[in-house]
């Protein structure tokens, strides 16, 4: 076999595509996230923040209390608060979203840093309690259905978040509200109903499945192993998925699962490239999606003036 | 409730903004079935009187009655329960939902309590038509509908709340004239059949005298009088709302026309799609005279007019300026020639919005020695003292120069570009669409403005959607129709009906030649 036969069947076996799922699975659960504050009107790019205080809290539970799900537990917690803390500001206070997402950023490498090596002695910690994980044997026998064997439970939860997300912003009064607060919140006002309430609560789910995103990274991906600034700006490579989906939490997904094919790629590359070079695939990745959605918005501008 | 009570009452309302006594002590009751219309200049107070009774804000004294009952709580959806509804000047629409979807929002029809029913708001919708006679497209996003059809979803909205006292915040000033007329219908159907109460929030007098059964006026926060719509005309109602007899007597015209100072010849425009909007126009003004264009909205005039200014490509044709060509030179070289442009739209082209009266006054005049010190300082003192002494003159009123222009009302940003325009005192003047949404009082004072510029013997090219207007202000009319000229007239020769031929198409003369 020749190394570049080596290299695609590497790249084209069921391994990539189980990594997709597993890589693909934090940046989901963020955009989906997104997709709330983003309809709320909300521009977030305090994900990455939101994800990596998930990490982290998560390993922290599951080092005290001995148990993953209780790491879990602890994210989600700290998600609800920084989901909160927030919505304070940018809702209630009106600061520049662009500067909060900015500060809550750096505000999060500082804090789980300092956390880190006060708890842990250490910038990093490895080897504590981790998710359950699926293992069916007779499912490795079956093709195709065997990537989704050897997964952590998060990446079967993340469909039915994906699910029950697009049916709340699609198919309930509550998902319209949600999405007139940020195209026209004038309009819910008038109606009687607090637009403002909505981004709070938009906020608040957003800082929970951010939270979620990282105890997947922490405590599945990496089975209970926590790194200094371990989100890695996968926040803002769901911030594209969002944009790039124009917020639909399903589109959303499958954006996330493009950018986790090509991390997956990245990986098998690796023994034969720079990691530093691999690395890099799914910024570039990322940057292509974006030029592709501005470049249609202005094909169908265009369209629209002709029309007009 | 015996027929006598009023429907809604105001008793001693007050409102103060911050620096603003918006209403003052007003007391008012609308007697159910009854169309009231509510005028005054802009700024007078009419809007948040109407919005205290929607609940938006709650007034500092004084208490409302909603049916006999008082309003306790100040909050859109405990007033809309009382049966209130309001059509906002801009409208309250989702553009993205679709019609039927921002019709029934807040009371949507749900599936297993927890699931919008999108079947069920269309049928409730549908149903909704037929009762009221109102058609809309159902499942359409609102934004691909045309604003006629929007204001009918909003009426529709209120509608389904259940409202039995219908705002209407300015309805007309977004609407086509055949669209007003639709909405007028609308009106007396639901007052008639329905029983219901319309407040119908205006500036418009002639739509006052057609649609109200009575009128209040309001000036400077204050009720100033209330009077059956029988009972006034037009010229009392404005002069009540402006606070002195408004006379809109004929203009004086003084002087002679005189030497030719713009003219247009064989001009052709492509417009932003690329198709011809101005073809083979010719047209000559001349100093002391005013040429109004008469034209039904995009049938090629704003093109004209951008192509004369610079601010567009010319196709071919040749554009003079007092004797100078300047085809196809940019606005500063043009306006160098001699001419200035009071551009149709103020908040787009006419002025910042985010930069201070002062600074949207000397725009153009900055470079000028006596707003300069060593060529690069610029002089606040002098900058001060001539805003200052232009905004006394052009009686523009608001919070002074160092306000914001954005802030302002329509008709005070209106004074500010032609202030600026006419101070350049350049012998051409391009005049687009000097009074839209603009009221009474300063109509006639642009109006007065604008004739006195022509006396002095500045040549007018005046182009706007209002026909009155053209008539009151031209010394010829030039009628254009897809982009061509299709008659040219002496002030006084034409009647506005026989215009009406020429500006549809339907009759043309013989040469082109204005």
């Amino acid at each position: 076999m020749s190394e570049f036969e080596k290299i695609m069947s590497s790249i084209f076996s069921y391994g990539t595509l189980q990594q997709m799922l597993r890589s693909a699975t934090p940046v989901a659960l963020a955009a989906i996230g997104g997709s709330m504050t983003e309809h709320a009107g909300i521009m977030n790019i305090g994900m990455d923040g939101m994800i990596l205080m998930g990490a982290f809290f998560g390993v922290l539970g599951s080092f005290l209390f001995h148990t993953a799900l209780a790491g879990v537990g602890m994210a989600i917690v700290m998600g609800v608060l920084v989901g909160l803390f927030f919505a304070l500001l940018v809702v209630r206070y009106k600061s520049d979203e662009f500067i909060i997402g900015c500060a809550l950023n750096t505000f999060a490498i500082g804090l789980t840093s300092y956390l880190s090596r006060s708890y842990f002695g250490t910038s990093g910690t490895k080897g504590n309690p981790a998710l359950p994980m699926l293992r069916l044997a007779f499912l490795d026998k079956i093709p195709v259905l065997r990537i989704f064997n050897n997964q952590s439970l998060f990446v079967y939860l993340t469909w039915i978040i994906v699910i029950a997300a697009w049916i709340f912003v699609y198919k309930t009064p509550y998902g319209f509200w949600l999405r007139a607060s940020g195209e026209k919140p004038d309009t819910l006002r008038t109606a009687g109903i607090s637009p403002k309430r909505m981004k709070w609560i938009a906020s608040i789910l957003c800082g929970v499945l951010c939270a979620l995103a990282g105890a997947h990274l922490s405590l599945g991906q990496l089975s209970g192993t926590f790194a200094e600034n371990m989100s890695n700006s996968r926040g803002f490579i769901a911030f594209a998925c969002v944009i790039f989906a124009a917020a639909n939490p399903a589109k959303a997904y499958i954006a996330a699962l493009m950018f986790g094919f090509f991390e997956a790629i990245g990986l098998r590359l690796q023994g034969y490239v720079s990691s530093d070079l691999t690395n890099t695939i799914p910024y570039i990745i990322t940057i292509v999606m974006m030029v592709w959605v501005v470049v249609r918005k202005q094909a169908k501008k265009r369209a629209a003036k002709q029309e007009t | 409730m015996k027929q006598t009570d009023p429907v809604v009452r105001f008793e001693h309302i007050s409102m103060q903004f911050p620096g603003v006594l918006a209403n003052d002590d007003i007391s008012l009751d609308i007697m159910p079935g009854e169309v009231f219309a509510l005028i005054g200049e802009n700024g007078a107070g009419k809007s948040t009187l109407m919005n205290i009774l929607y609940g938006i804000h709650a007034p500092t004294s004084g208490q409302v009655w909603i049916k006999g009952r008082r309003v306790e709580e100040f909050d859109p959806r405990n007033v809309i329960e009382q049966g209130v509804g309001m059509v906002h000047q801009h409208f309250m629409l989702v553009p993205s939902f679709t019609v039927a979807q921002n019709i029934v929002m807040s009371k949507e029809p749900r599936k297993h309590r927890i699931f919008f029913d999108n079947a069920a708001a269309e049928t409730a919708v549908r149903k909704l038509e037929e009762d009221y006679g109102l058609t809309v497209p159902e499942s359409v996003p609102v934004e691909d509908i045309s604003v006629g059809m929007q204001q009918r979803v909003e009426i529709l909205k209120a509608l389904y709340r259940g409202a039995e006292i219908l705002i209407l915040d300015e309805p007309t000033a977004v609407l086509t004239p055949q669209e007003t007329e639709e909405l007028f219908t609308v009106i007396r159907g639901i007052v008639r059949e329905k029983g219901m109460t319309v407040i119908i929030i205006t500036h418009k007098l002639d739509e006052v005298m057609a649609i109200s059964d009575r009128v209040g006026v309001m000036r400077k926060g204050k009720l100033v009088g209330i009077h059956e719509t029988v009972d006034v005309n037009q010229q009392i109602l404005a002069s009540l709302m402006v606070g002195r007899p408004v006379l809109f007597d004929e203009l004086e015209r003084t002087g002679e026309a005189g030497e030719l100072a713009l003219t247009v010849e064989k001009l052709r425009v492509r417009d932003h799609r690329g198709l011809e909007a101005v073809r083979d126009l010719s047209l000559e003004v001349r100093a002391g005279e005013i040429l109004g264009i008469a034209a039904i909205e995009g049938n090629g005039q704003s093109e004209l007019i951008e192509a004369i200014t610079g601010l567009m490509p010319v196709q071919s044709g040749r554009v003079t300026v007092l004797g100078k060509d300047v085809t196809g030179q940019d606005p500063g070289e043009i306006r160098e020639a001699g001419l200035a442009h009071v551009p149709e739209d103020r908040l787009a082209t006419g002025l910042s919005g985010a930069a201070t009266v002062a600074e949207n006054l000397l725009v153009g005049k900055q470079r000028e020695k006596r707003f300069n010190r060593w060529g690069f300082h610029q002089d606040q003192t002098a900058v001060r003292a001539y805003a200052e002494e232009v905004y006394g003159r052009y009686d523009i009123r608001g919070a002074g120069v160092e306000a914001l222009a954005g802030d302002m009302s329509g008709g005070n940003m209106q004074k500010v570009v032609i202030a600026r325009e006419f101070s350049f005192d350049s012998p051409v003047l391009i005049i687009s669409q000097p009074t839209r949404g603009v009221d009474v009082g300063a109509i006639e004072f642009i109006h007065s403005r604008i004739m006195e510029k022509r006396n002095q013997g500045a040549a007018i090219l005046l182009s706007s959607a209002d026909l009155d207007e053209v008539f009151r202000l031209s010394d010829r009319i030039l009628t254009i129709y897809e982009g061509q000229a299709t008659g040219c007239f002496r002030a006084g020769e034409i009647t506005k009906e026989e215009i009406g031929l020429y500006m549809t198409g339907s009759k043309r003369l013989g040469g082109k030649e204005a």
